[in-house]
């Protein structure tokens, strides 16, 4: 039993490694996504054809293989990443073009009578945004980001490809030095179900909190 | 006699293969009330957009106040306006719309606020002061905290006027503001207008369906059809005597409905 707990610790370590890789990386998933949601409704052509082909390339190619250029490929342009910046660097770019479209959907589907309402109000075109478009658009968004994010949680085991020790990494390594397969695949199941229900969890209670009000409805 | 503030010169605009105005030409003076009447599809709800600048014009001019309002003038050459000289025109005009337009985000007291805040650096205490006057002058001064969903149509519509004085505008546009109201709540929204007519020197161009109302309140009514203006007069003149085929027709048409004249 105490041997157990030792091969347990070496779990919850790799869970640690998960969540630190899933809140760095949702954290410039986001970032990029405004960027790129942005940049696509923007009224520059340039800003939309850099968005656009970020977005393109980094939904058209897999993870692995982005991982990988991180990884590996990047050195040779004289760029190396630790594992856990390359992990990183590839799953919030990657989330991030998915979570781009979100953000343009959700900016677009803001009525037009609000953005003629900003204009009557003399708002400049980024102070309509901020202060008008944005935080309605943030509701609609929220929901598919807890999707997205959930995608990132799981998505996060690839680092395990460049021996980053995550959950499913430990547990690999757990199930080869006990022969035991059942338990360490069933922590991992376990571990990464709770972590997505926190993050599900989380999400509706802010979708809550941020709707207040807007039903007519005082909570 | 004073300049107009408001000059429309040889205005056109089509939507696609549709043409909204055709050479429309009009003029408004400083401090005048003035309704637009007609058919739907007649062009009076464009020309409100047009001078807001949410619609572009095909050709032709306007100005606002002295000023060219989509074109600016640079050494004696009149070239078309930034989105800077729009900014500094847009001061000028405030508007008001069918459906309120109201930010469902914020309270009624941010909806008054924000513009105010954001576009004259009206510091919060000032701005929230000068919100409470007008949510007075409207009679929701007991609402500043509600959100908009909380409000009946009617309550909507005066948050938005409040809202659309916030910036103290010249020039008022009103565009079919009580036409998405329960019959109810008509007569509070148009009692505000009334006030703000005897109680201001603004200059308000209305489009309205409430042809009881446009009587007693304009100082002049326009008459559009496909685009131009067919008849122009005093209320009396138009509701009373119209002189066009046109202007009768629609009248009778509108009195058969149910509207008071």
């Amino acid at each position: 039993m105490t041997q157990w707990s030792g091969y347990l610790g070496l779990i919850l370590q790799g869970a640690l490694v998960t969540i630190e890789l899933t809140l760095m990386g949702s954290v410039l998933a986001l970032i990029m996504a405004f960027l790129a949601g942005m940049g696509r409704v923007s009224r520059f052509f340039i800003f939309r054809a850099l968005a656009t082909i970020y977005i393109e390339f980094f939904r058209g190619t897999s993870i692995f293989v982005q991982l990988f250029w991180a990884y590996f490929v990047l050195p040779f342009a004289g760029l190396s990443l630790t594992p856990l910046q390359a992990g990183v660097l590839a799953l919030g770019l990657n989330v991030g073009a998915y979570a781009a479209e979100v953000v343009r959907g959700a900016i677009l589907s803001v009525g037009r009578e609000q953005y003629e309402a900003c204009t009557a109000l003399n708002l400049g075109r980024w102070q309509g945004m901020r202060h008008v478009i944005l935080p309605q658009a943030l509701l609609v968004m929220l929901p598919t980001f807890g999707n997205n994010a959930i995608e990132l949680l799981k998505a996060t085991s690839v680092v395990s490809l460049i021996s980053l020790a995550d959950l499913t990494f430990q547990a690999q390594v757990v199930r080869s030095q006990t022969g035991s397969t059942l338990m360490p695949f069933l922590s991992v199941l376990i571990i990464y179900f709770a972590l997505a229900l926190i993050i599900s969890w989380g999400v509706r209670s802010l979708e809550r909190r941020m709707a207040r009000g807007l039903d007519g409805v005082r909570v | 006699m004073p300049a107009p503030i408001i000059k429309v010169d040889a205005i056109s605009k089509s939507f696609g293969a549709f043409k909204v105005l055709d050479g429309l030409s009009m003029q408004v003076m400083p401090g005048e009330k003035l309704a637009l009447i007609g058919p739907s599809g007649s062009g009076k709800t464009t020309i409100l957009r047009i001078l807001m600048t949410l619609e572009k014009i095909d050709g032709g001019h306007i100005q606002v106040d002295g000023e060219q309002l989509y074109h600016m003038e640079r050494n004696g050459e009149l070239l078309p306006a930034n989105e800077r000289h729009l900014a500094r025109m847009r001061q000028k005009i405030g508007m008001v719309f069918q459906l309120f337009n109201l930010f469902p985000h914020k309270c009624v007291m941010d909806n008054v606020t924000l513009a105010p805040m954001l576009t004259k650096g009206t510091p919060r205490a000032a701005a929230e002061k000068r919100a409470m006057e007008l949510l007075d002058m409207v009679g929701l001064a007991d609402k500043a905290k509600a959100m908009p969903a909380q409000l009946s149509g009617g309550q909507k519509q005066r948050v938005a006027i409040a809202r659309a004085l916030a910036l103290s505008p010249k020039i008022m546009l009103f565009d079919e503001v009580t036409s998405a109201l329960d019959p109810e709540l008509v007569e509070e929204v148009l009692n505000v207008m009334r006030k703000l007519a005897a109680e201001t020197d603004m200059t308000m161009l209305l489009v309205t369906h409430e042809m009881g109302f446009a009587h007693d309140f304009a100082d002049r009514v326009l008459f559009f059809d496909r685009g131009r203006i067919v008849e122009e007069g005093k209320p009396d003149e138009i509701f009373r005597h119209p002189k066009q085929e046109r202007t009768q027709s629609f009248l009778k048409k509108i009195i058969a409905a149910g509207h008071r004249v």
